[in-house]
């Protein structure tokens, strides 16, 4: 018998004010997977994330994670109930140093990664602990925002676009971070333009296209579905 | 005595207290308004009216209960952040999201109805408010004749000022108030309970209004218009400092006594207005405040 889902999302449609972003979105993630969420700028990939975390203001459907339906829930609530988002702008803050952004998010449940385990998955942060978060790089800041989720304890990691705007240096850093996460058993759901990065990495994946969700396939069917996927996301 | 432009030092000394005691309930109150501000994105033009409140809490319980000024610094603010933060809960709360002016208006016909009902049962006229045993008579400083309680007012404001601004830059909880301020959105997506945030910190601020009401108590009268007249100041002082900045309301607060106090004693006749020169001048410099970031 096959195992329930971790998170399981169905019929999700979302709005900003008047505009209809998602139509009946729907996708599955179970424990310990690596889930990448493809498509092209405007298809719904942040939108579909926003929703999970319970910061679409207006959404509808069902969302359900671990067995508990969380579509009308606010965010803060659904964050403790195990999930957390790395946000597409990375969401430092300025008025707070490294280690403040680093220890704001609050313990949710045990088992979140060390203050060391971090640093060891990230050394440059440990040297920049004072640094006003305004004044990191883009690396720096994507990897406070990465390690930032990871001591809450929270299961499911959300990364939208991590590798946007990096350095091939420090995305290969990222890479080797997610298989870590993975091999300790976090669950993660990324969203990502960089198709050949994400493939390496990924179990399955689905293809978003005008607020839903086109196309399903995993690791092992990429190959075959290559074509399709140029169609998606190409130009 | 040795005069200095035809001023004594002791005239001079004692218009610096006076200076120095308006500072420490400027700073009080700018100081919560840039706390509210920061946090609600609202302009609390309630604050008078709250810091009156202050003043007449401890005036009942000195009148009908018979609890004293030592109880009533804790139970005035606290019985005031009461009333504010079910104030927030059920009023403030649903004006997030829209124009500055909603909340303005809001606050400011707050501060007429309460200020009205206080005027109905009290007149215009103050009621007295006893010096504490403790703190009455005062020292001969050679130069000057320094009451106990005004010095205890200016230690006591300073001291609060200087620990809410620790506890707001340099504490934990402090971190997440700024993160809240920041992007209360993803703030809360972290897990933190923001709305709560919200009305607690709106409860501080009005609570910090609520024990300058009470420290004034002994030195102004307690008088339902006793805030009206003072917040007009207080709103020059926080653009002086620079909206919502911290350390910007408590540097500005105290100073702009201390030059309303010197205008005192060099040109009397401006006294009344300096503080609005200095903001017209403050602002044609630097339109964000002296401390304030731009916006």
């Amino acid at each position: 018998m096959a195992e329930a889902p971790l998170l399981s999302v169905s019929d999700l449609h979302a709005f900003y004010g008047e505009s209809h972003v998602l139509h009946g979105a729907a996708l599955e993630i179970r424990e310990g997977e690596i889930v990448t969420l493809l498509g092209r700028n405007g298809a719904g990939k942040t939108t579909t994330l926003k929703s999970i975390m319970g910061m679409m203001a207006k959404r509808r459907g069902s969302i359900r994670y671990g067995g508990v339906e969380t579509i009308a829930m606010a965010s803060d609530r659904i964050a403790r109930l195990g999930i957390a988002l790395c946000p597409e702008e990375r969401g430092i803050f300025t008025s707070l140093n490294v280690e403040e952004n680093l220890l704001l998010p609050p313990k949710i449940a045990p088992g979140g990664l060390s203050l060391d385990e971090i640093f060891e998955l990230f050394p440059n942060l440990r040297e920049r602990l004072r640094s006003p978060g305004g004044k990191l790089s883009g690396g720096e800041q994507q990897m406070l925002a990465i390690g930032r989720i990871l001591r809450t304890g929270a299961r499911l990691l959300m990364l939208d676009e991590p590798t946007e705007g990096l350095a091939p240096v420090i995305i290969q850093q990222i890479a080797r971070t997610i298989e870590k996460l993975k091999a300790k058993g976090f669950t993660i759901l990324l969203v990502e333009q960089n198709f050949r990065w994400a493939s390496a990495l990924a179990d399955r994946f689905y293809v978003m296209d005008h607020g839903q969700i086109v196309e399903a396939f995993n690791s092992a069917e990429l190959p075959a579905n290559r074509d399709k996927l140029h169609a998606y996301l190409g130009v | 005595m040795i005069p200095l432009l035809g001023i004594t030092t002791q005239a001079l000394f004692a218009q610096l207290l006076v200076g120095l005691i308006n500072g420490a309930f400027y700073a009080l109150l700018s100081l919560g308004l840039a706390v509210i501000f920061g946090m609600l994105n609202i302009v609390n033009f309630a604050h008078g009216a709250l810091y009156m409140m202050g003043a007449f809490f401890a005036w009942f319980l000195l009148n009908t209960l018979h609890i004293g000024y030592w109880p009533a610094l804790l139970l005035a603010p606290l019985g005031v952040a009461i009333f504010g933060m079910i104030v927030e809960r059920t009023m403030l709360t649903r004006l997030q999201g829209l124009d500055h002016i909603y909340g303005l208006l809001l606050t400011f016909g707050l501060a007429l109805i309460i200020q009205g009902l206080f005027q109905n049962y009290f007149g215009s006229s103050g009621q007295p408010y006893p010096v504490p045993d403790l703190l009455k008579g005062g020292a001969n400083l050679g130069f000057m004749y320094l009451p106990n309680y005004r010095a205890w007012t200016i230690a006591f404001s300073l001291a609060v000022c200087l620990l809410t601004w620790f506890a707001i830059e340099k504490t934990r909880l402090g971190a997440v108030l700024r993160a809240a301020t920041e992007n209360p959105q993803l703030t809360r997506a972290f897990g933190v309970n923001v709305p709560r945030l919200i009305t607690l910190t709106y409860g501080f601020g009005v609570g910090l209004a609520a024990l300058a009401g009470v420290l004034a108590a002994p030195i102004y009268q307690v008088r339902p218009l006793m805030g009206a007249d003072l917040i007009v100041v207080v709103f020059a002082v926080v653009v002086i400092g620079g909206m919502g900045s911290i350390m910007g309301s408590i540097v500005t607060g105290f100073a702009l006594g201390l030059i309303e106090g010197l205008t005192k004693v060099f040109y009397p006749q401006a006294a009344n207005t300096v503080v609005f020169v200095v903001m017209a001048l403050v602002l044609l410099v630097k339109p964000a405040g002296l401390f304030g970031r731009k916006a």
